[in-house]
């Protein structure tokens, strides 16, 4: 499983245009220009922008939605469990049409323009399941009398939630909300169809650069940046996982 | 907050609330449900109504109306129908080969390695999985182009590997998705209790008659959890066919194709991989594992 993706750091510092195997001279030409290459630079923006900010939005909901099925019996509570899992069971290009569709023929004619928030509100609805299986998982293992215990000293919702209940799943919070970061960094599917015209994201990016023959090498560069960007935030969030679970 | 001194007494909200469970519950439900019912599904719904729609043959211009025309074209355009059944046939195979591969390794993992064999491969197969999917596309392309690594590893036996087409969609859809089926099936079978292996085999049973006896009615729920993401995840892709497929056209290629050009057919063509998982979906919920996912 590894080995195409070894094939592909490799090459990324291949000296030649083209990638090929196996490679001849290596040498660093392409990172260099990578770096200072202005369309990659914004890319890269973008997509720290777009992860940040439905990773934001996402942990929010999920959180929510953890908290009201775990603690709550109700009504349709098996729906809302496949409504969450819902955008990204269904595949990538059904999202993406939905949303490209509400935005241009719906919202556009009747006069509001979504542009980049389109892109935001689409990849934070398939983050919203990552903080909710964390979250959700660490809310089942939790001692509910615990909260019990700080109402009956006193303390206020609030109170309890920020010294009591926070403090136990933060690491499955942090962890879930990593996850939703990387997946959203790496997401190309629905951005293509949500990205407003000219915005590129680093996906959007190698996308593009992969149907034009030339700068293959360049791609192989941006791509082992995406690999690291995205496997960073997991590596951590395992971590912060595995620490949780082995202190219990 | 803490020191709120009223006359309900303190902290009046907190009081409210914690006599008030349907309050507390609605707080907490209402923002998320606003946004997944209110935006996704409700885009999903608008989809529908878009499929009814047609575009003008001159203008090209979309048309708010109503018309079959885009779903009786599903099933009458003879490209359309063979897509559609070579996207189920890819989509079916790659959650085969997943299976395949899966049930070995997962019982190798689970009861053969040893503890750090076993928690290297738990990463080794979780860690690709963040890779990058378009990433992971590029790879497959460098290795298995004209002059790629595959062709260079096999010169010397004198066998050149295959082209791009149908086999190798399968195949890297299957690199793609794997680590969804292998990951459940591998805690699945963790959690069968060894005293059944030594039960099966005390009665005389050889390995594969306990395998497929004992280990995979065990496991089929995992099976399933995990076959509604290598099965939904496929269905969809058209990346991959684009990629790596050569000429070959996915369900998603005629869904993106369309998309500027006539967005009604591409919202008719997108209820197909929409029926198709929501089909899958109630069958493997009925059987339950999907509260494993």
């Amino acid at each position: 499983m590894y080995v195409p993706l070894l094939v592909l750091i490799l090459n990324s510092f291949n000296q030649s245009n083209i990638s090929s195997w196996p490679i001849e001279t290596f040498s660093f030409t392409w990172w260099e220009f990578a770096a200072t290459y202005q369309p990659i630079r914004t890319a890269l923006l973008n997509s720290i922008i777009v992860a940040t900010g439905s990773t934001i939005i996402a942990a929010i909901l999920g959180t929510l939605v953890a908290f009201a099925l775990k603690g709550y019996e109700f009504f349709g509570k098996g729906t809302v469990n496949l409504l969450v899992v819902l955008p990204i069971a269904l595949p990538g290009v059904v999202t993406g049409v939905a949303f490209s569709n509400t935005y241009n023929n719906f919202l556009s004619p009747a006069g509001f323009n979504i542009g980049y928030f389109g892109m935001i509100v689409a990849h934070a609805t398939f983050c919203i399941v990552m903080v909710f299986n964390n979250v959700f998982a660490r809310l089942k293992r939790m001692n509910p009398s615990l909260q019990e215990a700080s109402a009956d000293l006193g303390a206020g919702l609030w109170q309890t939630f920020r010294l009591v209940t926070f403090p136990q799943f933060r690491t499955a919070f942090v962890a879930g909300a990593l996850l939703a970061f990387a997946l959203s960094f790496d997401e190309v599917v629905v951005t293509i169809f949500t990205a407003p015209p000219g915005v590129d994201t680093l996906p959007l990016w190698i996308l593009k650069e992969m149907s034009r023959p030339n700068q293959a090498s360049v791609v192989n560069v941006v791509a082992t940046v995406v690999i690291l960007i995205s496997l960073i935030p997991v590596f951590i969030s395992q971590r912060l996982t595995r620490a949780q679970d082995e202190g219990k | 907050m803490s020191t709120n001194t009223t006359k309900g007494g303190t902290k009046p909200i907190s009081a409210y609330l914690y006599k008030h469970a349907r309050v507390r519950l609605i707080g907490l439900i209402g923002l998320p449900m606003f946004w997944i019912v209110g935006v996704y599904i409700f885009s999903l719904f608008l989809l529908l109504i878009t499929a009814f729609w047609f575009v003008d043959p001159f203008t090209s211009k979309v048309i708010v109306g109503f018309t079959l025309e885009n779903f009786i074209s599903i099933f009458t355009v003879p490209a359309y129908i063979s897509t559609s059944i070579r996207t189920l046939l890819i989509a079916l195979a790659v959650t085969g080969v997943s299976v395949i591969f899966a049930v070995p390794l997962g019982i190798y993992m689970a009861k053969i390695a040893r503890p750090w064999v076993r928690n290297a491969l738990a990463v080794a197969i979780t860690l690709p999985l963040w890779a990058g999917y378009l990433v992971k596309i590029i790879a497959m392309r460098l290795v298995f182009t004209e002059q790629g690594f595959f062709n260079w590893a096999l010169a010397p036996l004198g066998i050149s590997g295959p082209t791009f087409s149908i086999p190798i969609v399968i195949l890297t859809l299957t690199y793609l998705w794997f680590p969804y089926m292998a990951l459940p099936v591998f805690t699945a079978i963790r959690q069968i209790p060894p005293n059944l292996f030594d039960a099966s085999s005390d009665m005389g049973a050889k390995g594969f008659t306990t395998i497929y006896r004992i280990v995979l009615p065990l496991i089929v729920p995992a099976i399933i959890a995990g076959s509604v993401f290598t099965f939904s995840l496929s269905l969809g892709d058209y990346l991959v066919a684009k990629f790596t497929g050569g000429s070959t056209q996915m369900i998603g290629s005629i869904i993106a194709s369309n998309i500027n050009l006539n967005p009604p057919v591409a919202a008719a063509f997108s209820m197909v991989p929409i029926a198709f998982v929501v089909i899958y979906l109630m069958v493997a919920r009925r059987t339950g594992s999907l509260e494993r996912m």
